[in-house]
Formats: C-alpha cells, sequence, structure tokens
C-alpha cells in the first residue's frame, strides 16, 4: 500500500485549538514538513508567542519553548547562541512581533541572528478578541477601532518585510499567502528556503504569511480567503524582498 | 588554583561568575554596573563556545536568558534598579518555567532614574514583587567584595538545584569599591546535561518549557508544589550573621553595604559599655526569622539600618511578631550612613530604656 497523505512527524496527534476555517493549521503544517524535510525534527527547537499560536508547544513535536509576549526573538536568541547547531524558529502573530515586539524583532534581524521567523500576517489581534493591530488596514473595523482604522490618529499599517529588508543582517525575506493551493506550494517553498540558508549559517531569516481570522473578521472562512485576497494582498504584496544568495529584491 | 587579587566588587564577580561555569552574559549599560558588563564583553569572546552579548534592553537581555537556560547553559546578567524593573517580566516567566539564571541588581538611588549613588531601595522588589504573580526567588545580599565572589557560585549551585531564578542584591558600593579577594578554581563550562533542557529532542522525548497552564486545578497543583520547593529552601538555606548577640539590650540589624556601617556603630557602642548586638541577614529570601526571634526573647529593643526610607524594617517586625519595638535609621537618595550616626541612633535608644 502506498501512502498518499499522513500527518508530518513534526506535528502531533494533537487536536489544534484554533478556530474552523483559520489557516493557522496550514501554516503549522507547511512548518513541519520543512522540519521532516531537512530531517531536522530532533535538532529543531521551536518558540511559541502569545497569541492564538500560544499552543504551538503542543502542536509542533519538537522541543518547544513558550516565550513572554513580544519577546520570542529574544528568546530564540538565547537559544541559538547556546545551541548553535540546533534549527531554531519562532512562531508569532502581528501583534506579538510587529506592536509589543517590535524591538526585540528589529534587532534579532540587525544582529543577523540565525534563526527563522514565522511571521503570521491576519491583521487583527486574534486571541484576545479581534482588537486592531499594527498591521490592520486602513478604514478596517476591529473591535478598538470600531470607526474603522483612522490613519491619522493610529498611523498607517506596517510592512514588516520591507522594513527589516533594509537591514544588513537579514538573509531572506519574503511575503507569501496561504489563500490557494498555488500560493500555499509557494509559502512551502518559502520556508523550506528559509531554514535551509539557517542551516548554512547566514542569518535571519523570515517568511511573512498573510493569514485569515474569519472568527475575528467576522467572515465565513471562503469570504476571509477572498477578503484576503481584495484587501490584503493590494497593501502587501508577495514576494522577495531580501535574498543574499542573489534572489531578486523588492518583489 | 584559588587565587589571591585585588578587584573592583563588580568585576570580581563577574570573573567568579565566569569561573562558575557561566558562559553566557547578555546585559545592557547602566551606571552603576557597567563594570560587569565591559569585563564579560572582554572575557568571554576569548573562550571557546561563549557568548557576550550586548542587547537592545533589560527586556531583551532577560528574554536571552530564558532561551539560553531553556535550552541548558549557566546564564547570566546584571542591571541596576531601573534596569531590574523592566526585568520583572523575564523573571516572573523564568521562575514559572522552573529555569535557573543569575540576575544580579547594583543598587542606586530610585524611584524613577533616582540617582547613580548607592541605595537599598530595592529591597521590596527583590523580596516580594521581583514579577508578578506567586512566586519566590533566591536573593542574597553580599557586604564585602569577597562575598560578592562567593555568592556568585553560591548563587548558580543554587539556581540549579532547585530551578528558580537568583538575585545578587548589592549595591553601587559594593560594586564600585576595591578589596583583596580570593577568587575560587575556575570550574570551567558546566555540562550541559539537564534532562529538561530544550537543546534537541523529537517525538516522545521532546521537551517543553511553558509557564502556561489554562486549567486551574493544574496550576494551583503545579503552584503548590513550587511552594514545597520554597518551603525545602527555608528550612535548609537561611543564612545570617550574628555578633555580640548574648546579653545584647539592642539589636542592630542590617544587610550588604549598611551591615559593615551598622555592625562598625555596634562595636563602638561595646567599647562604650552599651549591650549592643548584631544581625546581619546573608540571605534576604529566605530570611532568617528563626535569628530574630531567638533575639526577640532578650532583647528589649531592635534597630534596622538601612540606605531607603525603610523596607527590610517590616520582616524585623513579622519576624519577631512585634515582641519588642523596632526603631529605623535610614539615609534614602544614595548616601550611606556614617557609623557615628548609627551609634547616635544607638545611645538615644539606649538612653530611653534607662
Ligand atoms: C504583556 C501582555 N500584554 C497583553 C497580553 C494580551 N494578549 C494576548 S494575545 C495578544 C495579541 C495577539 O495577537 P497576535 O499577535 O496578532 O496573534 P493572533 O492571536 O492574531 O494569532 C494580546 C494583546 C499578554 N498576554 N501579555
Ligand atoms: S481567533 Fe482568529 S486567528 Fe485565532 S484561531 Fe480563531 S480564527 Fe484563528
Amino acid at each position: 500500500m502506498t501512502t498518499v497523505f499522513e500527518r508530518p512527524k513534526s506535528l502531533t496527534a494533537t487536536p489544534n485549538t484554533y478556530c474552523p476555517g483559520c489557516t493557522h493549521g496550514i501554516i503549522h503544517r507547511l512548518v513541519a514538513q520543512a522540519i521532516d524535510g531537512l530531517d531536522m525534527q530532533a535538532k529543531t527547537v521551536g518558540v511559541a508567542p502569545v497569541g492564538c499560536a500560544v499552543f504551538a508547544y503542543n502542536f509542533f513535536n519538537c522541543d518547544m519553548v513558550q516565550a513572554p509576549h513580544g519577546r520570542a526573538p529574544a528568546v530564540a536568541t538565547g537559544i541559538k547562541r547556546v545551541t548553535p547547531d540546533n534549527l531554531v524558529f519562532t512562531y508569532q502573530g502581528d501583534g506579538d512581533l510587529a506592536a509589543i515586539g517590535t524591538a526585540e524583532t528589529i534587532h534579532a534581524a540587525a544582529r543577523g541572528e540565525n534563526i527563522t521567523v514565522i511571521f503570521v500576517n491576519n491583521a487583527i489581534y486574534g486571541m484576545t478578541g479581534g482588537q486592531m493591530a499594527p498591521t490592520t488596514l486602513a478604514n478596517q473595523v476591529t473591535q478598538t477601532s470600531p470607526f474603522g482604522r483612522d490613519i491619522k490618529s493610529a498611523g498607517s499599517p506596517i510592512r514588516i518585510c520591507e522594513m527589516l529588508s533594509t537591514l544588513d543582517g537579514v538573509a531572506y525575506a519574503e511575503r507569501v499567502s496561504v489563500d490557494s493551493v498555488p500560493n500555499i506550494r509557494k509559502a512551502a517553498k518559502a520556508i523550506c528556503k528559509a531554514f535551509e540558508i539557517q542551516k548554512a549559517g547566514k542569518g535571519f531569516t523570515i517568511i511573512e504569511l498573510l493569514s485569515t481570522c474569519p472568527t475575528n473578521w467576522g467572515l465565513s472562512p471562503v469570504e476571509s480567503l477572498d477578503w484576503l485576497r481584495e484587501n490584503m494582498m493590494p497593501y502587501y504584496p508577495l514576494g522577495v524582498f531580501k535574498d543574499i544568495d542573489g534572489g531578486k529584491d523588492n518583489g | 588554583m584559588s587565587q589571591r587579587v585585588l578587584m573592583k566588587g563588580n568585576e570580581a564577580l563577574a570573573e567568579a561568575a565566569i569561573r562558575a561555569g557561566c558562559h553566557h552574559f547578555f546585559g545592557y549599560p547602566i551606571t552603576p554596573q557597567n563594570e560587569i558588563v565591559a569585563y564579560m564583553s572582554k572575557r568571554l569572546p576569548k573562550i571557546e563556545g561563549a557568548c557576550f552579548l550586548q542587547a537592545e534592553s533589560e527586556i531583551a537581555a532577560i528574554n536571552m536568558l530564558l532561551g539560553a537556560s531553556a535550552a541548558g547553559a549557566r546564564v547570566m546578567t546584571s542591571s541596576s534598579s531601573p534596569g531590574i524593573s523592566l526585568k520583572t517580566e523575564g523573571i516572573s516567566y523564568i521562575a514559572g518555567s522552573d529555569l535557573p539564571v543569575v540576575v544580579v541588581n547594583t543598587q542606586r538611588a530610585g524611584p524613577g532614574l533616582g540617582g547613580i549613588q548607592p541605595s537599598q531601595a530595592d529591597y521590596w522588589q527583590a523580596t516580594k514583587a521581583p514579577g508578578h504573580g506567586d512566586l519566590r526567588v533566591l536573593v542574597f545580599a553580599p557586604c564585602s567584595v569577597q562575598e560578592m565572589v562567593d555568592m556568585v557560585t553560591t548563587a548558580f549551585d543554587m539556581a540549579d538545584k532547585y530551578r528558580m531564578p537568583a538575585i545578587i542584591l548589592a549595591d553601587g558600593m559594593l560594586g564600585q569599591m576595591m578589596e583583596a579577594v580570593t577568587l575560587p578554581e575556575d570550574r570551567g563550562r558546566q555540562a550541559n546535561n539537564k534532562e529538561w533542557a530544550t537543546n534537541g529532542h523529537a517525538g516522545e522525548n521532546r521537551n517543553i518549557i511553558n509557564s502556561l497552564y489554562i486549567n486551574p486545578d493544574e496550576l494551583e497543583k503545579i503552584i503548590r508544589d513550587r511552594f514545597a520547593r520554597y518551603a525545602e529552601i527555608e528550612a535548609k538555606h537561611t543564612q545570617h550573621e550574628e555578633y555580640a548577640l548574648e546579653d545584647a539590650d539592642i539589636v542592630v540589624t542590617a544587610y550588604g553595604a549598611s551591615a559593615r556601617v551598622a555592625k562598625a556603630a555596634v562595636r563602638d557602642a561595646r567599647a562604650k559599655g552599651i549591650k549592643a548586638g548584631f544581625i546581619r541577614p546573608i540571605t534576604l529570601w529566605p530570611f532568617p526569622k528563626e535569628a530574630y526571634a531567638k533575639a526577640a526573647n532578650t532583647a528589649r529593643s531592635f534597630l534596622c539600618v538601612e540606605m531607603s526610607m525603610g523596607q527590610m524594617v517590616d520582616d524585623v517586625r513579622l519576624a519577631i511578631s512585634s515582641k519588642v519595638p523596632v526603631h529605623f535609621y535610614g539615609r534614602p537618595g544614595g548616601i550611606v550612613p556614617a557609623p557615628e550616626e548609627v551609634l547616635a541612633e544607638i545611645e538615644k535608644i539606649a538612653g530611653g530604656m534607662n
């Protein structure tokens, strides 16, 4: 009998805690597949954020550390400096990475810390019930921007990959999306590439994944995918923003 | 081999930490502890596999400790009062994750930016609320450069044994002053063989370092287990020094730099025929409650001396259940009291007792 589909070794058999239709689950699978692909399950240490992915330590089948809100890149730095031969990744939402943890993100990138950041951008704070995130789009309605994000007061959403790609320490920065099968395939490749660059010791790598939050967007899973394509993709263009191996710059 | 040298407190502590096998240090500059960070930046890059990193903030530094400790390393950070405030989040997570780390606080005056002169105004922070939640951290209070050296080794060993953070609560005076010290032998890097460390395991063997327990029953049990460990530490590892207590009417008490002054004043008082004695807590948590309770059976009053408006004095009153009066003499703001000031207080109390 040939196996056509099975759970990656780097995922546990634990049912995940994400809402139905949430794309966090897909992203977990892609990360686990990439770890399996490099045969690094026993040499990988993941860092879970504070956010909907806080329980990631139950789902990834490797050593895991749960970090304070936003501090995952600093925690990963400590791990990597002690065990440089291990594959070290953080898994962070946009509130975690781009609001409370901005300093930790930027400085880990600036140091060229040899870690991989899996950045899940869903334009909202999922876990706490749908508040405005640094990545919430202009005029987007959230619990704390009930009249839509007012750019005059709240500023414009931050484009993390673009910003980080200006730093010399960043070896690879790519934005992908998990809204469709072709895009999921590209996302899988991007994560593998980032892990390979880390294994080669070339510096900081970040893969930003546009992701949905049907629960707090107030849309069905299918409508959410449309909303992501229509609203997020124009503001957050997909593409490679930095590739020290000579890939094209800026998408 | 151990070695006798003349060294500044901060540098001696840094050297002793390295000799205790701490090869990973994450820090951020702040006066009056800069010598520790500078010393580490010179020494560690010369040791293979060691790491010195100047973090972007104290918040980042303490979280680097969390990661490095999770990966199994002996690890330390140092700072001074305002920086320690930023570390409290991380200290709470580290305690909640049962990880061993050593944090040095070379205290300066507060609140706010305060001043850069020596102070003891972070006693409450270190012993009562070093972070949010039900937790304890080991708190050591050196009063000489030699104790800075000796305590850092003990702090690492105790933190490892009980899987919890340890704070060395020093102050700007101890950090800056030079004294002759005996440095311990270099133990070399401690083997990274902690079975709970997240340093690469798969599947069933994998390790998780975490402080989140959504189920209150589970969390209650974990906290109660942790407090059982704390009780064992209180029973086995409380340390203090006492002097001339046998017939003492007035017991003077202080820790750290102010204890040097207070002890000198007690000697002067004895020379003047006043029956003064002395207790110095060496561990602030666990606090040597029994030593005070015992002294309160015979003493007629206590005098607590601190470089603050009075923080440890609360614990002294609790330890003796306010059985006899506990007086207080303190200098806040960065001033070290002189022995004559303390002697004058002792004389005032002695006069009142007649
Ligand atoms: C210090 C601190 N502040 C605030 C919170 C509350 N909190 C938990 S998750 C979260 C935001 C998570 O949003 P995001 O990072 O976008 O992840 P998502 O849940 O959308 O995946 C906040 C503010 C916290 N746990 N700790
Ligand atoms: S709240 Fe949003 S991000 Fe969180 S699990 Fe539910 S759908 Fe996913």
